[in-house]
């Protein structure tokens, strides 16, 4: 069970439960779309990037709640940032939940509540649709999926 | 070594027990291993079924015997080898009742059998305007092969609506039968939502408009007698995975007249009765639609996979599974928050569910846990999915080796995930 714990964490749960800044963006500089065909989910990500940085991260959408409490806290965490900052989260992000389950990790704050996911190798993909999404977003490709990456 | 896991009794009052379920689970290795430590529940059964002992001693000898090339050798073993292959071919003739092995072609898999049809069947006849009629409780091999066909002759494709329950609306799919209609499509036995269709009647009303039916029984199969000569199909695809037996071997069945007027799907070895280089003619059927060595060790598997579902006897696995499928659905309509996909009459195998506030993914991972193996997501049929509004289900199915006690284990574990979500 206590692997399931460590998936589930209050943190994630709350954040599937109320996912922050889920809604539209109607004045976006970048928007895309991620769908993972695997399980069915899918999100919209929105983005308004002004002089290099990252003014509004908004998404919508329907997943599982890894997916969702994934997408929430990015989008939070990405408030703020200039995109290298934001690139180089990805980078660590990636690395994170991508290291085998025996080997430490860094501390990612409210984003390490996600490391539970590297004892479920087939969640690993919930948890990163967001991230990738967000790259996709970036590089202006409106649709990606992570049967690509 | 299945004792200890399945006793009897713990569900309530004891199954009106058909068959001897006990003794089939010891006919299934797998079953007595564990997942997480916890004693497996096998409830996937509509994505693939496990195998019995006699499946996988049929494979291993016939390796360990008579491996050899199929209608080729003169030597012993290639007509040993041959004499198995055909064998396979009468026994699914006999387990579907067609009328001769001509009509009995095998293939990968029902999705190969109706990229068969809808290529040397269906495309020669369609034409701009034209029509081929499925139904919206389709898997995605019963609609793609379909919409290929469409775009590459201009035809169109029309789907038979179902009402909330997952019944086929048989009037619509009466209005649907048109003169344009030049085949339909259509499930026995719906894999999302466990929905059986009212097959012998759809062929009835699309014969009585001179359309032809091809019918899936990849789920049907396995649950209850398909009889292509009751149901007077004219063509009918089955798996043999789904059916006890292993990967990689399909069954098409077609009817002589059809099959004698269709050309050739796959060409190669085998499926020739003379090659020059300025042209070929083709083999007798069935061998015109068997290109190159065919899965030789999934007939001689899937044989053995039929006699051991006759042994057991389909009709009583029918009856202990419908017992079975009630039993797992006053479960689960018993908790909060749960809410069953697919409540036909006519209804079998197949408990698709949702819950409220859950994703069946999270739902999947967590009885997984408990060791219960069932399947989540939109089961190759998204369209049925948005038919319904949703993206996804948690969905399981059962065998003749599925026990009442493990759909208590069900229960408990659905119970887990409303405790983990709150």
């Amino acid at each position: 069970m206590s692997e399931l714990t460590d998936l589930y964490q209050e943190v994630i749960l709350d954040h599937n439960r109320r996912p922050r800044n889920f809604h539209a963006l109607a004045n976006a500089s970048h928007r895309a779309e991620g769908y993972n065909p695997l399980c069915g989910d899918r999100l919209t990500l929105y983005l308004s990037v002004s002089e290099g940085v990252i003014t509004e991260a908004a998404f919508e959408g329907a997943g599982c709640a890894i997916s969702k409490a994934s997408a929430s806290m990015m989008t939070e965490t990405l408030k703020g940032k200039t995109l290298a900052e934001a690139d180089a989260l990805f980078q660590r992000f990636h690395r994170m939940v991508t290291t085998p389950p025996d080997q430490p990790v860094e501390d990612m704050g409210k984003l390490s509540s996600l490391a539970g996911v590297r004892e479920f190798p087939i969640r690993v993909k919930c948890a990163s649709l967001a991230w990738h999404t967000f790259k996709a977003a970036l590089a202006n490709e409106p649709i990606t999926s992570t049967e690509q990456t | 070594m299945t004792t200890g896991t399945v006793a009897r009794g713990g569900g309530g009052t004891a199954p009106s027990a058909s068959i001897d379920v006990l003794h089939v689970r010891a006919d299934f290795p797998i079953l007595g291993r564990t997942v997480h430590g916890k004693p497996l529940v096998y409830l996937d059964n509509a994505a693939t079924s496990q195998k019995p002992r006699a499946v996988l001693d049929a494979i291993a000898a016939y390796y360990s015997e008579i491996n050899a090339n199929v209608h080729r050798g003169v030597h012993q073993l290639s007509e040993r080898a041959t004499a198995a292959y055909e064998a396979s071919r009468e026994r699914v003739r006999a387990f579907f009742n067609a009328e001769s092995i001509r009509e009995i072609v095998f293939t990968r898999n029902a999705t190969e059998g109706i990229n068969l049809v809808a290529h040397s069947f269906a495309r020669p006849r369609l034409k701009p305007g034209d029509e081929v009629l499925i139904s919206a409780l389709e898997h995605h091999s019963n609609i793609v092969p379909w919409q290929l066909a469409c775009e590459a002759t201009g035809a169109t494709l029309r789907v038979a609506p179902i009402d909330d329950a997952g019944e086929l609306l048989l009037d619509e799919f009466e209005r649907l039968l048109t003169p344009r209609t030049r085949i339909v499509a259509i499930t026995h036995m719906s894999n999302a939502i466990g929905t059986v269709t009212p097959a012998a009647e759809i062929v009835r009303l699309a014969h009585a408009r001179g359309i032809p039916v091809l019918l899936d029984a990849s789920q049907a199969a396995y649950h209850m007698r398909v009889d292509v000569r009751a149901l007077d199909c004219d063509f009918l695809v089955a798996t043999g995975h789904k059916m006890y037996g292993p990967t990689g071997i399909g069954v098409l069945y077609g009817k002589a007249s059809h099959f004698e007027a269709m050309p050739p799907f796959l060409g190669g070895g085998d499926m020739i009765s003379s090659v020059t280089f300025e042209r070929s003619t083709w083999n007798v059927l069935p061998y015109k639609f068997e290109a190159g060595t065919p899965n030789i060790e999934g007939a001689i598997g899937l044989h053995a996979a039929l006699d051991y579902i006759d042994g057991v006897g389909l009709e009583a696995i029918t009856a202990y599974e419908r017992d079975l499928l009630a039993y797992g659905t006053r479960v689960l309509e018993g908790l909060d928050r749960v809410r069953l996909v697919g409540t036909a009459r006519e209804k079998a195998g197949i408990l698709s569910f949702v819950i409220d506030g859950v994703h069946p993914h999270d739902v999947g991972t967590i009885v997984d846990r408990e060791g219960v193996a069932i399947r989540t997501g939109h089961h190759c049929a998204q369209p049925l999915m948005d038919r319904f509004g949703l993206p996804a289900t948690a969905r399981a199915s059962i065998a003749m080796y599925n026990t009442r006690e493990e759909l208590d284990v069900l229960g408990r574990a659905v119970r887990k995930v409303l405790e983990v979500f709150g």
